[in-house]
């Protein structure tokens, strides 16, 4: 693997984008380039990988990322992403993701209808996903940090889900296993906490693993989020 | 006024004035007193418009003008080497080292959110953090000081969640993490919730912007939001009146917030700011555009020509007056060089935020309103001396009588709570009462609803004694591993016994607080909530608590660098408690040596820094057990404060402590038991100190903080505490699944911790 300071990360920021500068500075601090990427930029060439980072784009007026997805950027973040080149969106990112059709299934209000900041318990599941290069069943402590993070999708989109292994990382007890039915933090259905397309390119999820990579947090659990893609992001590149 | 002030002359040959006897009569209606009128035909020289009326009333409310706290506010002293901005603008500043600079500042919504909770809190919110952006800073941090009444009432419940709610609802979208506060609940606050929010932000020094207007010739420029009619007459309806039973007909003149706009202002602001596009910069917040206008000219020495027609508006038909006192959120006053418009009218389009020039800076030194949809030469509707009018209100020197309660409830005999002989198994009982208390439970289920890790800087979680931030541009720019500490503190029962001594306490504890986590105090700020000052016992509550406070910060060096007066705090007649709410900032040289209050390890020993009196006085226990709000509040010496706080700061700068907590309401039980809770480790105690039971475990004596040190440690830390000749005792060892107090206390850490952390989550959700 050639060094990492040559991937270069594009951080996706919308007007009311809040957590693009936690993001940016988690990627630097992990060695890469990373850089912002105004919203009506639509020239995405130079990027190895996008992050669409958290946050409340335009407000979260009248649904989250809703308006977002049609800012001038998102468009050239489906070509991006239809080539097969990595894409992350984390909590809002994740939300903009399923408004734009990228990822399957909508983000509604948490079940006890309340704000959750708290660190929750994750459990990597056998999955696609370019992201995430772990052993199944580890577990990694990582925040959460959201109104509306409480996953749903149809019946068929949750078969075709865990069928296809796009379910990338589940809510779970301390030790890795499953919740009691129905009591993940925010409702989420089958505790899903984050998924992929089938491909594996595209990654969404509610949990922000860009807060937990330096020492600050007192714990590095999220780095491993940023550091397996960088191998892909290039073979797809062709470099 | 004083004989010498020589006031401008008027620019309008004419305007259109009111009728005198309507004058006098409106003026009543818009709160102003039939002395203040006069000073105002004074300055005027004549009698006013409607829109100069309408000024002057908001101008010189006590929200304003602070009439009736001037004087005594100048008890405080703002002196400090690295102070770099005292009171007087809109947030005070300090100098953290390596050239970075931090902004800070509390200040009160209550009356709005005791009538629409969630938008009275969120806007708080929003106020308070332009206050730092506006000083060039970005805004890195939110605390939140809170009381309310008892959550027994459906009333409180509503208010508590929906304020909760609204902190988190404007502060979550911001992205500015909100990292500590305190709440209490007391029947005193019943009628009267106070919502204080701390915003502090971080630049560089180079960077400070003052909302100082100049340049005549250069161009008023407002950005944000359009202006409505929402929040008309907040300062005065709302701020400098009393509440009764028509306090829901006040609900229009609550403002309702807009945290995107908000976002967008910060990002446009600080841009615009870094590339020197700004010549000054205002907030609009009470009395809108007219206090923001002001006080820019005032500061400045100039003048300023404004044209409503030109101020972007929601809603049609609205008078000048209404323009020029609407509340709407969310607006910014900059000043900016002819020149430099373009630019900052294409920075703005980027963020798509509205801007627009309503008028310019001249050398007339008169704040000149104009209608340009008037007949030209008729267009002047209010034409006032800008200083005079931001500067002349009146100052009172209200008269002060003490309480009478006072000496009644101070010389109260309490010696029969420790005469009781309780069972351990009863003091059990009642140590789980106090854990369960609404004031001394976990305050997770608030916490939780903040975003209290955006930015990524927050070194301690919410909960800890003091909250921590890392000093870094996260991002941006430069990084550091220094911290700054904060801390919000104000026990309103101590107040309420004794102004003085309370409020001293305010500050010993947001010290205490932050030796903690090994940081000095660089400097406070202050929120005082008092009830109405024209009443002589609340206005000696007052006047001695300024004097408690400003006594303490002499004594110990700390600047007092910005700070907000909130008056009228009464409903149906009673005033709160006194509630002179501290809020503290420090440094943290090396945040990697910060501790928290939670013990860490098995069998380190558990030391009691400082001595344990029988102060039960105004104590949790004895409302919590008893229902009594009564005694003298525990005594404060501020020698000995100081020297237990330096031993203890030093021990976590020297990274010899694992663990530091600061014994407050509950006493050193309570203390304990959370240190145990958050450690999630049990401990094994004996007080030996010969007092009785109940005082022993309960009692709220000041100056004391309970530490755990490793064996490698222990003498280290005591031979420091006998030079210091400080006043401790080994109280015991950490370990084991219990909470056990030799002969007082056999809980088990499942228990306590249960009890703790569910508690404020069942009171919120009882029906």
């Amino acid at each position: 693997m050639s060094r990492v300071d040559e991937v270069r990360f594009g951080v996706v920021t919308f007007p009311g984008s809040n957590c693009e500068q936690d993001a940016v500075h988690a990627l630097r601090h992990l060695g890469y380039r990373a850089d912002y990427v105004w919203h009506q930029d639509t020239n995405l060439n130079d990027y190895d990988a996008l992050v669409l980072p958290g946050g409340f784009s335009y407000g979260d007026y009248l649904r989250c990322g809703a308006v977002a997805r049609f800012s001038p950027v998102m468009s050239e973040v489906v070509r991006y992403a239809e080539a097969g080149r990595p894409v992350i969106g984390i909590c809002n990112g994740f939300q903009v993701l399923t408004e734009a059709h990228l990822l399957p299934g909508a983000l509604i209000r948490n079940k006890g209808l309340k704000f959750l900041c708290q660190t929750v318990h994750l459990r990597v599941e056998q999955s696609v996903c370019k992201w995430l290069d772990l052993p199944t069943g580890i577990v990694l402590d990582i925040p959460i940090s959201h109104n509306e993070g409480n996953y749903i999708c149809d019946d068929d989109t949750l078969a075709r889900l865990q069928e296809n292994g796009q379910i990338v990382v589940r809510y779970c007890e301390p030790d890795g296993s499953r919740l009691p039915q129905g009591s993940a933090p925010n409702g989420a259905l089958d505790d899903i906490a984050g998924i992929c397309n089938p491909r594996g390119n595209v990654f969404g999820l509610m949990p922000h693993p860009e807060r937990v990579t330096d020492a600050v947090s007192g714990s590095n659990a999220g780095s491993v989020f940023f550091t397996a893609i960088a191998t892909y992001a290039r073979e797809v590149a062709g470099r | 006024m004083s004989e010498d002030t020589k006031i401008p002359t008027p620019v309008a040959d004419s305007i259109e004035t009111l009728d005198p006897e309507l004058a006098a009569q409106v003026a009543i209606q818009l709160g102003l007193t039939a002395e203040e009128y006069q000073g105002v035909i004074d300055v005027q020289g004549r009698v006013p418009s409607l829109t100069e009326l309408y000024i002057y009333s908001l101008m010189w409310s006590e929200h304003c003008s602070y009439k009736h706290s001037k004087k005594q506010l100048r008890n405080f002293s703002s002196e400090g080497e690295h102070v770099l901005q005292g009171p007087g603008e809109n947030a005070g500043v300090i100098s953290v080292g390596d050239g970075w600079a931090v902004a800070f500042k509390m200040e009160s919504h209550n009356h709005p959110s005791a009538i629409e909770p969630y938008e009275g809190a969120a806007t708080g919110v929003g106020g308070i953090i332009r206050d730092i952006f506006t000083m060039g800073a970005r805004p890195i941090a939110c605390m939140d000081s809170l009381r309310f009444g008892t959550l027994d009432k459906p009333r409180q419940r509503y208010l508590f969640e929906g304020a909760v709610a609204g902190i988190g609802g404007y502060g979550n979208c911001l992205g500015v993490p909100t990292v500590g506060g305190e709440v209490y609940f007391e029947e005193a606050y019943e009628g009267n919730c106070l919502i204080n929010a701390f915003a502090i932000g971080l630049m560089r020094e180079e960077n400070i912007t003052r909302a100082v207007g100049s340049g005549p010739g250069n161009l008023v420029v407002l950005i944000g939001s359009s202006t409505g009619r929402d929040g008309i007459g907040g300062a005065s309806v709302l701020a400098s009146q009393e509440f009764d039973e028509a306090a829901e007909n006040k609900r229009p003149a609550v403002q309702v917030g807009d945290p995107f706009e908000e976002k967008l202002l910060i990002e446009v602001c600080l841009e615009l700011l870094k590339r020197g596009l700004f010549v000054a910069l205002g907030d609009l917040g009470a009395a809108g555009l007219t206090s923001s206008a002001s006080e820019m000219a005032s500061r400045g020495g100039v003048g300023i020509d404004i044209d409503v027609r030109k101020v972007p508006q929601r809603e049609s038909a609205m008078q000048p007056f209404e323009i020029m006192v609407s509340e709407s959120q969310e607006r910014m006053l900059a000043v900016v060089k002819p020149e430099d418009f373009a630019a900052v009218e294409q920075v703005c389009k980027r963020w798509s935020v509205a801007c627009t020039a309503i008028g310019t800076i001249t050398d007339t030194g008169r704040f000149v309103v104009r209608d340009s949809s008037l007949t030209a030469g008729n267009d002047i509707v209010a034409d006032m001396p800008a200083e005079m009018l931001a500067t002349s209100a009146p100052e009172y020197d209200p008269p002060m009588l003490r309480p009478a309660y006072l000496d009644e409830l101070q010389s109260e005999d309490l010696s029969w709570l420790s005469r009781e002989n309780k069972s351990a198994a009863v003091l059990s009982d009642e140590l789980l009462s106090l854990l369960a208390s609404a004031n001394i439970c976990s305050r997770e289920w608030i916490w939780r609803q903040y975003d209290h890790q955006v930015q990524s800087n927050t070194v301690l979680l919410p909960g800890a004694d003091a909250a921590v931030v890392r000093i870094s541009d996260t991002g941006r720019g430069g990084s550091t591993n220094r911290g700054l500490a904060m801390s919000t503190d104000c026990n309103g029962r101590y107040c309420y016994l004794d102004p003085y001594v309370g409020a001293q306490i305010a500050l010993a504890e947001s010290a205490r607080n932050l030796a903690c986590v090994g940081a000095a105090p660089s400097a406070i700020t202050d929120c005082l909530n008092f009830g109405n000052p024209e009443k002589p016992e609340v206005f000696y509550t007052f006047h001695k608590a300024i004097l408690g406070l400003s006594d303490a910060c002499k004594y110990y060096g700390i600047p007092v660098i910005s700070g907000n007066v909130s008056f009228y705090n009464e409903s149906f007649g009673n005033a709160i408690y006194p509630t002179p709410a501290v809020g503290m900032v420090g440094v943290v040289d090396d945040i990697s040596q910060v501790v928290t209050g939670a013990f860490k390890q098995q069998g380190d020993t558990i030391i009691l820094v400082g001595q344990t009196e029988d102060e039960l006085g105004g104590s949790e226990y004895l409302k919590v057990m008893y229902d009594k709000v009564t005694g003298s509040p525990p005594a404060l010496d501020l020698e000995l404060e100081g020297d237990v706080q330096k031993v203890v700061r030093e021990a976590v700068r020297d990274g010899i402590l694992q663990s530091a907590h600061d014994c407050s309401e509950g006493g050193i039980a309570v203390t304990l038991a959370e240190c145990c809770i958050v450690g999630g480790i049990g401990a094994q105690i004996d007080l030996d100190d010969e007092l009785p039971a109940v005082t022993s475990l309960f009692s709220e004596s000041q100056s004391r903080i309970v530490v755990s040190v490793n064996d490698e440690q222990v003498n280290e830390l005591i031979n420091r505490l006998q030079q210091a000749q400080v006043p401790y005792s080994v109280i015991g060892e950490t370990g084991g699944d219990n909470l056990s107090i030799e002969g007082k206390i056999e809980l088990s850490l499942v228990k306590i911790t249960e009890v703790y952390r569910e508690s404020l989550e069942q009171l919120v959700k009882q029906r």
